[in-house]
């Protein structure tokens, strides 16, 4: 197991550095500079021209590639062009707010997607297996961007509107969901038990929105591995022995059902940083979704790079992920 | 002792029935009579008097609303023959009805006069024919595949039925931001512009660009999984490296990369979303490829003399179509919502045109104020799409042997 893990990190090397040479040439062969900002008719142009020669842009581009890639082999991601700052240091605090938005769709996606999943599975072609499987069609097929939009307006700016109409419905306060950033206004003076329910309230309607289509994939897949497991006689013989109905869907069939679930853990994680991009756009979530997005529209060459290595990477850990998982869980699985 | 069998000791003869039953004729069909073929001149009538209702009501309400439309545009239509610069567009729009009308007629007739004479079929069913017998079966297909055939007509009659021009901007003090009311149907956005004719127009951009990109992305999957399986060896090597290569990195944040240099216009973004939507289809049909390979038929034509290029675009790839059309189909769907993302960051189809995605990207500004510029042209993507999800699905049914019931 260990070294075939081995195998998998070195092979993954070659491909992401496969990846960011494409991007590195993209983005420098492209019109447009990191210094086109500053350009305004008070600027002479010899300020700009010794900007560029500061940020190295002067030179050939082999020389700019290998540059960037011996700094980068030494763990240096250079210097932010629009943001002033290392990279180094402000790259992980981005990391982890994406991060918590997508570990909080995650766990949305597979509790609400498996459980689905489940009834429409016990309850093959009944009603509510209609039901539930256009209901998920319909999530499924929905663009993220407008759902946040329909979340925002339904369950932040009209419920605004709604409790001020009305202060004495208390209920509504729990349906109501601030529309945009990390933190309240007074978050530093709240006690540690407040800033969680704060940032939960925060976090919410992003997760929602990022997560509701993949929990419809979820829930189909979970459907169909389910109906596979239960017709087979293992789950025959558990019922002939008498056991509750209870003890045979979730103690013998589920567990056997989960094992393709589990693969589309890791594999999952390449689609929620895609849908990052747009959810944190819209909620003002300051993460790798919008970095990467300001880095380009700025080219800011030192920050898209790293922000491109840092997807990338994840992208290639969740595939490694999933594999890992499959044979973790299921014995049957070899890794040689 | 002589082992005699009697009867009784034979296992019953096994019912053989034919795995899939052979259809005679069309059953429960009697031959047209004369009167039903001539009221068939209102195309429905004939069925209606036959007793067949559903396809009756569906051919009549076509008919009568293909010449209802016809009769209540009549002001353009006639526009159309004098303007002094022909309009393509509009003239499109009217041949299209003209075919629709002719076609509804055509199919009438042909259903009474000539299926039902039709004596039954002697030869066995093709894969395509089985795969449509299940297709028909599935109703929530066919709805999917009703709603995309509607909106690909809508797209062509577009000038016809929208009620204003998509980039007429209304006055700015008394129609804008107006309510969805009987003149305007989905209310109007901020320069007063109607936001159904825009939903209508943008539909067009949205179905062409979605059908473009996905013929240029299944082409060359096709062709780059074909070569990689067929040739195997280094060609498969440094095919499949690189699809590996273009499948770990998230294809939105790759277009964005790619959209942001350029200019962003219309083109860009189909050949874009053409050539990073590619890898999907050559990992599905390397695989086929590489079990074709194998099978007594490629060998025979190899044994023939065939050349490798023949055996690959007459024999290998026609094998593969099956699952290929079921993931352009559902591709379409998936296109469809990336152009919106993409047009809703800014980066897709630029504003004067309209777009669903910058439509819902210009209601972002008035949500509180003026709900309905950002929910309708979001909720014509989730019909589109749940249209071609639904077809897909249906597809995949019909075509996949194992999944059929």
């Amino acid at each position: 197991m260990i070294g075939y893990l081995i195998r998998r990190v070195l092979g993954a090397i070659p491909l992401l550095l496969g990846i960011l040479t494409i991007i590195f040439f993209i983005i420098h062969v492209a019109p447009g500079d990191p210094t086109a900002r500053f350009m305004n008719p008070n600027v002479s142009p010899r300020v700009i021209e010794q900007m560029r020669h500061n940020l190295g842009l002067d030179q050939p581009l082999h020389i700019q590639y290998v540059k960037w890639l011996w700094s980068f082999i030494r763990g240096d991601f250079g210097y932010s062009f629009g943001l002033q700052q290392p990279i180094g240091q402000i790259l992980p605090g981005i990391l982890w707010n994406t991060l918590q938005l997508t570990l909080v769709a995650l766990v949305m996606i597979f509790v609400v997607g498996m459980l689905v999943g489940i009834v429409q599975a016990v309850r093959q072609y009944s009603l509510a297996d209609n039901v539930l499987s256009f209901v998920a069609l319909f999530f499924y097929s929905m663009p993220s961007f407008w759902f946040a939009l329909m979340l925002i307006l339904l369950f932040s700016l009209k419920a605004n509107q709604l409790l001020a109409m009305h202060p004495s419905w208390g209920w509504l306060g729990w349906f109501q969901f601030p529309a945009s950033g990390m933190t309240s206004v007074g978050y530093e003076y709240l006690g540690f038990g407040g800033k969680v329910a704060d940032r939960f309230k925060h976090i919410f309607l992003p997760a929602v929105a990022l997560g509701i289509g993949n929990a419809a994939g979820v829930a189909r897949y979970m459907r169909g591995s389910m109906l596979e497991v239960i017709h087979q006689d293992f789950i025959r013989t558990a019922r002939a022995k008498g056991l509750s109905e209870r003890a045979v869907i979730f103690k013998h069939a589920l567990r056997n059902a989960l094992i393709p679930i589990i693969t589309l853990l890791g594999l999952y994680l390449p689609f929620l940083l895609s849908g990052a991009v747009l959810v944190e756009t819209i909620f003002g979530w300051p993460g790798m979704g919008r970095a990467i997005v300001d880095a380009i529209l700025q080219r800011d060459y030192p920050m898209v790079m790293a922000t491109s290595f840092v997807i990338a990477a994840m992208v290639v850990l969740g595939n490694l992920l999933s594999d890992v998982l499959y044979a973790v869980v299921d014995p049957r699985i070899r890794t040689e | 002792m002589p082992a005699t069998v009697t009867p009784e000791q034979l296992p019953p003869e096994p019912i053989t029935q034919p795995a899939v039953p052979v259809p005679a004729g069309i059953p429960g069909r009697r031959p047209a009579t004369q009167t039903e073929v001539l009221l068939s001149a209102v195309p429905g009538l004939g069925h209606l008097v036959r007793g067949e209702w559903v396809p009756g009501m569906l051919l009549l309400f076509g008919w009568g609303f293909t010449l209802s439309l016809a009769f209540l545009t009549r002001a353009k239509i006639g526009a159309v023959f004098t303007a002094r610069r022909l309009p393509i567009d509009a003239l499109v729009a009217v041949a299209t009805l003209a075919v629709t009308a002719l076609l509804l007629w055509a199919w009438a007739f042909r259903d009474l006069a000539v299926k039902s004479r039709r004596q039954k079929r002697l030869h066995g069913d093709s894969q395509w024919s089985i795969a449509a017998r299940h297709f028909r079966k599935n109703r929530l297909a066919i709805a999917g595949l009703a709603v995309m055939l509607l909106l690909y007509l809508v797209t062509l009659v577009t000038p016809l039925i929208a009620p204003f021009d998509p980039a007429e901007q209304g006055n700015i003090i008394l129609s804008r931001y107006l309510a969805p009311s009987l003149e305007h149907l989905m209310g109007t956005d901020k320069f007063g512009r109607d936001i159904f004719s825009r939903v209508l127009y943008g539909a067009r951009i949205s179905l062409s660009i979605g059908f473009i990109a996905v013929g240029i992305s299944i082409t060359l999957g096709t062709l780059i999984g074909a070569f990689a399986g067929y040739f195997g060896g280094i060609v498969d090597g440094i095919l499949m490296r690189f699809t590996d290569m273009m499948l770990s990195f998230p294809r939105l944040v790759l277009l964005i990369v790619v959209i942001a240099l350029f200019e962003p216009s219309i083109y860009i973004v189909v050949i874009v979303l053409g050539l990073t939507g590619w890898m999907g289809t050559a990992r599905l049909v390397r695989g086929e490829v590489l079990s074709l390979r194998e099978r007594e038929f490629v060998q025979a034509a190899r044994a023939l003399g065939m050349g490798d290029w023949r055996i690959i675009f007459r024999h290998v790839i026609p094998n593969t179509m099956a699952p290929v059309i079921v993931s352009a189909t559902l591709g379409i769907g998936q296109t469809i919502l990336t152009e919106a993302s993409l047009s809703f960051l800014g980066l897709g189809v630029q504003p004067p045109t309209p777009s669903w995605g910058n439509m819902v990207s210009d209601g972002r500004d008035a949500l509180v104020n003026a709900w309905w510029i950002a929910t309708f042209p979001g909720l014509a993507i989730v019909v589109t799409v749940v249209a071609f999800n639904l077809l897909g699905d249906g597809l995949r049914d019909a075509l996949d042997p194992r999944l059929r019931t």
